[in-house]
Order: C-alpha cells, then structure tokens, then sequence
C-alpha cells in the first residue's frame, strides 16, 4: 500500500511504523514559539527543568508577529522575557521588525518541502503552502518540543480534495479558499490531513497556495497540503540556497474520503460572521453598508495581495467615512510595497493606515479592531465572535475589500474598472 | 498517579433552549482579552465567559465537575489557556462529541482527561446528573449502568494523563 504524503513525511522523522490511528514520536526540525506564548514556554521550561533547556538551539526560535511593536506593557514584558531566554540559551530570534512567524520560515529558507515544524500559533499548518508540515500547539507541547525536539503525535487519515475547473478575474485565491470552506464546513477536514489537487491548484502562485493552506485550522483539519511546483522549488531553493525536492503521494496512496469542487465560473465570495465557512456569493448580499476594511494577516498578507487592492485603488478615492487598514504580512513584503510604488497609492487613496508588518488584529495586538455593531470586511482568517472586537467581521479577498472601501459598500471588484 | 475511572456531575453545553452547541471555539473559551493571564489560578473565572448563556459558570461549576460538549468543542487558537481555565476550576474531564484537534492535545498534554464520545448528547443525560467514566475502556455509566461506550485514550495519552501532564510523563521514561 502506497503512502499519502504525510504518512511519508512522518516516516523520514519516525522510528515508528506509521500508519493512521498509530500514536509516534516524531522528531521536529523547526521548533519556535512567538510573543503570544513564547513566555509561558519560558516559564514552563524553568519550572520544570534544570537548566539545558533545548535540544538544539539552532533549530528553536522566537518570531514575534502579534503585538509588534509591544503595544502594552505585559507584552513588552513578555517579549523582554523571550529575548532574555534566547541570550542566555543561543537560540534565534526574529524580533518585531520580521512580521509573520510562519511567512518568515518560508522567506528565510528555514521550512522546506518535506519539514516537521511547530509553534504556538494554530494557523501553523499554513506550512502546508510548500508541502511541509506545521502543527500549532499550546505552550505545554511546544516546551516539551524545545526540551527533547521530539513531539508524540497521531498519524491522521489523509482526504483528498479534487478542485475541479478553472477560475478567472474578478475571481482570486481567497475566492477559491472560500469555496472549499462553503463545501467542506467547519468539521470538514476535523482531525484530518488533506491533499489538494486539480488545475486551479497547480497554477496558484506561492502567495495562492499560502491563502489556501492559511484557512485549514477553520475546516478543522490537521494540516493540508499543496504539493510544490517548479515555481516553489524554485524559491525555496533560492531561500535555502541547496536544491530540493517536494514529497509526493504513492499513486496507490489510501485515502479515508474524497472530495471534490468545482470553481468553474466562480465569483467573488463572501464568509458572513459568526463563523468563516458561513459563506456565500458577493452578489447574494452586495450593496452591503460597511464602515471599515482591513487587507492583511497570514491569509492575505502578501505582496500578490497588496497588488490586488493597490490595483483597484490606483487613482482612487477610498469613500469618505471608511477607513482602510493595511498591514503587510512581513518585513519583505513591507519594503516591497514601499519599493514597487504601491503605499503611494495607498496614500493617494486617502482614509488609509500603513502599517509596519504582522498579524494585525487577530489577537487584539496590532491596528484592526472593530467597535460595537461596527461593519468592517477583512481578509482575515476568522471572523468569530468578539475575535476582532465586538463588531461584525465579513471575510472577502484583498481585492473585494479594496473595492468595496472605494464604494462604501460590499461590492464586486468588478464592479469598477482596474487599471493595470 | 490519577485515576482512570471518574465520578462526577455534568454540564451539558446546550444553549437556551437545550439544543446541543456545535463548533465552540477558544474565544467563547478563553476570550483574547483575558491572554495576560498566566497564573492558572486566575484563569478559571473567566471559562467560558465569551459563550452566551455561560458566562455564570464559574459560579456554578465545582471540584471535580465533567462537561459535556458538542462537535468540534475547542476550535480555533493554540491558546493552552482555554484548557487550562477548566483546570483551574477542577474540571475533571470533558466529554465531547468531537474536539478541535490542537485543544485536545493541549487537554491531554496538561493531565486533563479528555473522551471523544460521538452520540453523547442523544444519551438520557441532564446536567447535574452523576456520571463514572473509565478512560481505560470508555465506558460511561449513569447509576451504574452503561450509558454510552467509546474509544478509550490511547496508551500515551494514558500514560501522560496518569503521570500528571506532558513533562512528568518524559521524566518518567527517559525521553528527556
């Protein structure tokens, strides 16, 4: 019996037969923990141990992404204490100047096809993007993983989704994402690897890949992944500066169930509050009044991203009364956007707030917080309950919101005509 | 070492009108505002003060209390404090139909016992009811007879519950 690719990965990181349903010891090539957690880790580590806290140093890290700068005190003491610990242990650290944990193990070549990595943030799978895989976990597991650089873990079943079809303008990546997440719903994917495939996955650019691998955690799943194409070996290899090699599933590879969705003629979508695969056409509820957007976050954070709302706005004026908000999702994309001209636009665009690069308000750290019955589209991953305050969150692609900041209400992005 | 059999009184998670509450995620949990926290003797007071209808029960939970849960039951974020709240209260265990599989970690990896046990909520149960479950053979017993038999925890997940939590286990064999 052929193997789906986590099975494989686990197998080159396990002395242990796996196989779904078995319980391993998986060894871990990355392990990191961030501002949000970094310290209790810290603390867990000095609670429970002697001294010789890592493993391997040179294989743990901090990436701070939620509250960069500290914007409170109890963070600037928490990210005080993550330093402190990485001095005194030599172990790395991407301070609040780097932006997005995950993104950053990317850009910098430290995950590849084929890695084992974990941190204290859930969206961790977004690893996925480039066929590797991440796991979130609590500070408890991530301080056992600093400690022996091995954690247990079950061996999941693996699903396969087939997106069948093709999709074009005003259509994007978030779309695509949103449409699996109408199919799939919330339990979807619960307790399961999966595997994407079909001829809209294979054109996704990197930046495609990591919006779609960015929403796995909301399907319930373990980790899903999108097994890379030249254009990802590519950059990794540039990143990593060694040539590698993706991991992909046994042609006769067991597969607990499959899926499929068709993104034929799809449009533009929209996930309405309180949950992110509550979702439906634009068109179903366009017109929509809003009172502000925020373009960012892991999911929609990247240079592709910011070039789809700069391309809507290029010689427009967001509506007065809306604030945008936007927040690229590292330092690289930052001075990308700065570079290629696009914050010139934003700043035309007027209402707009730049800002330096992380998560934004997923975690109440940075700009991206909602008032009371406040109506503002984000391309956030999560739209529950009081997750970006007490407002109502609609998730939508860098595009639709971008628009629709210019229209002061949910629109399609076609709705207006994009200058290239 | 912790027992593998426990008694204790439930809370079904249901809302008003006694209808199961499906896909509970870390915020109505643990909500973002209260993540400062983290002296687990502080977190219990704020368990589930984010879900409507809840908001009252660190009040009403006790020592040794086991809750009832839907689908899907810890969706969302890594944040270890959404299992720890419960421990701090002196949850014993949580029953679920299905869990959100990084909380179900950080609940076994704590030394808080956890049983997936699909159809839980179409069994005769009320909150306040007294229930025994073995995480050795999932058997879960009202009055002494069987209502409902799962899967048990796994032998690590075993091993890491009765040796108190994650680190203890990996003093005890050697792993460390």
């Amino acid at each position: 019996m052929g193997k789906t690719i986590v099975e494989k990965i686990f197998q080159r990181h396990s002395k242990e037969e796996v196989k779904p349903g078995n319980i391993i010891w998986l060894d871990l090539d990355v392990r990191t923990a961030r501002d949000f957690g970094g310290a209790n880790v810290v603390k867990h580590l000095k609670k429970n141990y002697s001294g010789n806290y890592l493993e391997n140093a040179e294989k743990t890290y901090f990436t701070f992404d939620l509250s960069v700068p500290a914007k409170t005190i109890k963070y600037a003491i928490n990210q005080q204490i993550c330093r402190k610990f990485s001095k005194e242990t030599g172990m790395n650290l991407f301070d609040v100047d780097e932006g997005i944990g995950t993104h950053v193990l990317m850009e910098k070549g430290i995950v590849m096809p084929g890695s084992t990595a974990v941190g204290t943030d859930s969206h961790y799978n977004i690893l996925g993007a480039i066929g590797a895989f991440g796991q979130g976990m609590g500070d408890t597991d991530i301080a056992f993983a600093f400690k022996t650089g091995k954690t247990w873990f079950e061996v999941p079943e693996t699903m396969k989704i087939n997106v069948t079809g093709g999709y074009k303008w005003p259509a994007s990546p978030r779309d695509l994402t949103l449409a699996v997440m109408k199919k799939l719903g919330s339990s979807g994917m619960l307790g399961m690897a999966a595997e994407y495939y079909g001829y809209a996955i294979e054109k996704l650019s990197i930046d495609g890949r990591i919006t779609l691998a960015s929403q796995t955690t909301e399907m319930g799943g373990i980790i899903a992944f999108i097994s890379p194409n030249k254009e990802v070996l590519d950059f990794i290899g540039k990143r990593t500066g060694r040539s590698v090699k993706g991991v992909y599933a046994d042609r006769d590879a067991s597969y607990v169930k499959e899926v499929d969705v068709d993104v034929e003629n799809l449009e533009p979508m929209v996930a309405s509050p309180p949950k992110p695969t509550n979702v439906c056409p634009v068109s179903d509820i366009e017109g929509m009044e809003i009172d502000s957007v925020f373009i960012g976050s892991c999911t929609n954070g990247k240079y592709e991203d910011m070039l789809a709302a700069a391309k809507i706005l290029k010689g427009r004026k967001v509506k007065k009364g809306i604030n945008l908000r936007i927040t690229p999702a590292t330092k690289e994309v930052w001075a990308m956007v700065i570079k290629e001209g696009l914050v010139d636009i934003f700043i035309d665009a007027g209402a707009v707030v730049f800002t330096n690069p992380g998560c934004g308000g997923c975690a109440e750290g940075m700009p991206g917080l909602v008032g009371e019955s406040e109506i503002e589209l984000s391309t956030t991953n999560r739209n529950y309950k009081g997750k970006q305050g007490p407002g109502e969150i609609y998730l939508v692609s860098p595009a639709t919101a971008a628009a629709s900041a210019v229209k002061g209400c949910l629109t399609s992005p076609d709705s207006l005509e994009v200058k290239n | 070492m912790k027992p593998a059999v426990i008694k204790g009184r439930i809370w079904l998670i249901t809302d008003e009108n006694g209808k199961r509450l499906d896909d509970i995620d870390t915020d109505m949990i643990f909500h973002n505002r209260y993540l400062h926290i983290t002296e687990v003797s502080e977190m219990g007071k704020h368990a589930l003060g984010n879900l409507e209808g809840w908001k009252d029960f660190p009040d009403k939970a006790k020592e040794g209390d086991i809750i009832i849960a839907g689908k899907n039951f810890g969706a969302g974020s890594s944040r270890q404090q959404a299992v720890d709240c419960f421990i701090s209260l002196g949850i014993r265990a949580i029953v679920a139909e299905s869990f959100g599989a990084i909380y179900k970690r950080n609940a076994i990896n704590s030394g808080l016992a956890v049983l997936e046990c699909p159809g839980i909520f179409e069994k005769e149960l009320k909150s306040r009811d007294v229930i025994e479950i073995d995480l050795e053979t999932g058997s879960i017993k009202k009055d002494k007879i069987e209502v409902a038999k799962t899967k048990p925890m796994s032998d690590v997940q075993m091993e890491i519950y009765r040796a108190g939590n994650l680190f203890e286990y990996g003093k005890l064999m050697g792993r460390q």
